[in-house]
């Protein structure tokens, strides 16, 4: 990749306009990824998942006229048919929309949780580690403490106390969810402000919000990537299970976790009430952790084998 | 070897009684807690004048590096003051009045005195650009806008012998001499008047060191730049450098011109550095009487009782044990640190 140095008797040009451009780490990484085809199978399907869980409702109710909500009394439960290819539920409510729209809010949640940790959890390891001595210490051991408390039951506690939105549920599990990467990015940030380039931005006079945010986390990027990915399905299945202790997105509304819950109560009769959201949440978590594996394997290619 | 008159030019750097001390924490329980003092710099004095090299030469460990970077405050100095065309550095809270405020002073200080680092691979953030790393001093002080700035930067990229039209490339596209080059570029991009060389070429191939050793005699000439090149061994000093100053556990045993010190080294570890450099001249080298220094360096924890360097000294005498030798002037300009010279 190195190109023949110059010698400094060459002429300069005084403005070059054919620039050579470089590939940066980034671009290097996303072409290992796009090689990996696990990863490129995996964040397909998410992708698939994604457009079905936000385009299949309305589409669907345009069609047919009926959503996740429309109650077929009627009928009752039905199994699988060409109609209701996911049957329907005890209410008569057609699964399939049920489940599409129950995995938006799953996705959704997870991707903001997760965002929301991965925010928090950055800046505050970062911010922690530069600072270090004494706010360092400080700031760490508030860690500990958050650390200490049984997580679920913090969150609980937020969601009773905040009320059960979908919009508190991403935000409590966010809140909590922040602590794993904070302590990944001041590990990170530890060795990084070491190092010269650390003292080279020092010595040119960068103010220190500078090079916590243009030197030090851009360098962290890759571990906090890693950890956001692996962190999405876990936020999903701490959503499942809020729904499921009846915390998370409330009836008639539906989350992936919810519809598990009720398929669960009625699984020896009607099992395709379970089965069907419940294979739809196992293929999701799947995709994302391979996904995540993949990305980790890209911004890392030691790490692989 | 710089041709400005020597005489005449005023001090641009002075270095009074510098120390740096570390605290190293003692494992231990909760109860017996303590900790040592590492003692990386212990006093030191140096005066650099304008337009002149110093070379700052000694074994590894014994606070060269600490000492360059306490005299630019990337260190903490724990005593002493360094004075930079006049005026002392300092960057904390300074009483004025009743109140206490910020003094900036250092800040602009900054501008005319860079750092060039050993490490070519780890002294360039590997997420920027070129021109973002050679950017980012230009926008700290607002110095040219826009346009401006691009041009700036490949105006930089030529001074220091690399094709103007890389500026879009990362580091890691780069040689080790072509990222040293880079960090040379962005030392000289405020345009300072002082450079710390942190041993600049000691990480590259021998291949590559001279190269950059001729790179950085143009530009001091150019340029007019005062350097303090820092060097583990006197070989690649004594060319570039003006002025050598010897450092032994933390402290200057012995600083004279550079001709002079190479030719009639009165300190006993200078007469073992010089001994150590190879001629290049095969009858010459076989013959030649080295002086083999025994042990280690003593730890700068704990170093020893009177002169620092008696534990490996040849000519060791029993006040050698018992008093510390103060750096005096034997012959003008010419100062050394032991008992043993008259």
């Amino acid at each position: 990749m190195t190109l023949p140095e110059r010698s400094p008797s060459e002429p300069a040009a005084g403005q070059a306009t054919d620039l050579v451009v470089g590939t940066s780490l980034w671009a290097d990484a996303w072409k290992r990824l796009r090689r990996n085809r696990m990863a490129v199978a995996s964040s397909g399907l998410i992708l698939l998942l994604a457009v079905a869980c936000l385009v299949g409702p309305p589409l669907i109710a345009a069609t047919w006229g009926y959503d996740e909500q429309t109650q077929d009394l009627a009928y009752g439960p039905q199994p699988p048919s060409w109609e209701h290819p996911f049957g329907t539920d005890f209410y008569g409510r057609d699964l399939l929309v049920r489940v599409l729209s129950g995995g938006r809010v799953s996705l959704t949640v997870g991707f903001l949780a997760a965002l929301v940790a991965a925010t928090i959890g950055t800046v505050y390891g970062a911010v922690s580690s530069y600072a270090g001595g004494l706010v360092d210490a400080v700031m760490m051991r508030a860690v500990d403490v958050l650390y200490a408390l049984p997580y679920m039951f913090l969150v609980i506690i937020l969601v009773t106390i905040l009320g059960k939105s979908l919009l508190l549920v991403f935000l409590a599990l966010g809140a909590v969810g922040w602590l794993l990467t904070a302590r990944v990015v001041r590990g990170q940030v530890m060795s990084l402000k070491q190092q010269d380039f650390v003292l080279a931005a020092k010595s040119l006079g960068t103010p220190g919000r500078d090079i916590v945010f243009r030197h030090l986390i851009p360098n962290t990027l890759g571990p906090v990537i890693v950890t956001f990915t692996l962190t999405v399905p876990s936020m999903i299945l701490q959503e499942a299970f809020l729904s499921f202790l009846g915390l998370g997105v409330q009836a008639p509304r539906a989350s992936l976790g919810a519809l598990i819950n009720d398929g669960a109560n009625q699984m020896l009769v009607f099992w395709w009430t379970l089965v069907f959201p419940g294979s739809v949440m196992a293929i999701m978590l799947f995709a994302l952790n391979f996904l995540g594996d993949g990305v980790r394997d890209a911004l890392d290619p030691r790490m692989r084998r | 070897m710089s041709t400005l008159p020597r005489a005449e030019s005023s001090p641009l750097l002075e270095v009074r009684d510098l120390a740096v001390r570390f605290r190293l924490e003692r494992p231990g329980g909760l109860l017996r807690r303590g900790h040592d003092e590492l003692r990386a710099v212990d006093g030191v004095n140096l005066v650099v004048r304008r337009g002149e090299t110093l070379g700052l030469v000694g074994e590894s460990g014994c606070g060269k590096s600490t000492t360059g970077r306490a005299v630019l405050q990337l260190l903490k100095p724990s005593a002493g003051t360094v004075v930079f065309d006049g005026q002392p550095i300092h960057d904390w809270w300074v009483r004025k009045g009743r109140r206490w405020v910020w003094d900036a002073r250092l800040r602009e200080l900054r501008r005319r005195m860079q750092m060039i680092f050993q490490d070519p691979f780890a002294s360039l953030n590997p997420r920027m650009t070129v021109e973002a790393i050679l950017t980012e001093p230009l926008r700290n002080f607002g110095l040219t806008g826009g346009g401006d700035r691009r041009r700036r930067v490949q105006e930089l990229m030529a001074t220091v012998g690399m094709d103007p039209r890389f500026i879009r490339r990362y580091p890691h596209e780069f040689s080790g001499g072509q990222r040293q080059r880079i960090g040379i570029a962005r030392a000289l991009a405020l345009g300072p008047d002082l450079i710390v060389a942190d041993e600049p070429i000691s990480a590259l191939d021998v291949s590559i060191q001279a190269q950059i050793l001729n790179l950085l005699a143009r530009l001091r000439e150019e340029l007019g730049l005062t350097m303090i090149f820092i060097a583990h061994d006197l070989a690649a000093v004594r060319h570039i450098s003006d002025r050598i100053a010897v450092m032994y556990l933390g402290r200057i045993v012995e600083e004279a011109d550079a001709r002079e010190i190479v030719a009639a080294p009165r300190h006993p570890y200078t007469q073992a550095l010089i001994s150590a450099v190879p001629v290049p001249d095969p009858v010459q080298e076989a013959t030649r009487q080295r002086t083999v220094l025994s042990g280690e360096v003593p730890s700068p924890v704990n170093p020893p009782s009177g002169c620092p360097f008696h534990s490996r000294c040849p000519l060791r005498e029993d006040r050698c044990t018992r008093d510390v030798p103060v750096l005096r002037e034997i012959a003008p300009g010419h100062r050394v640190a032991c008992h043993l010279v008259d």
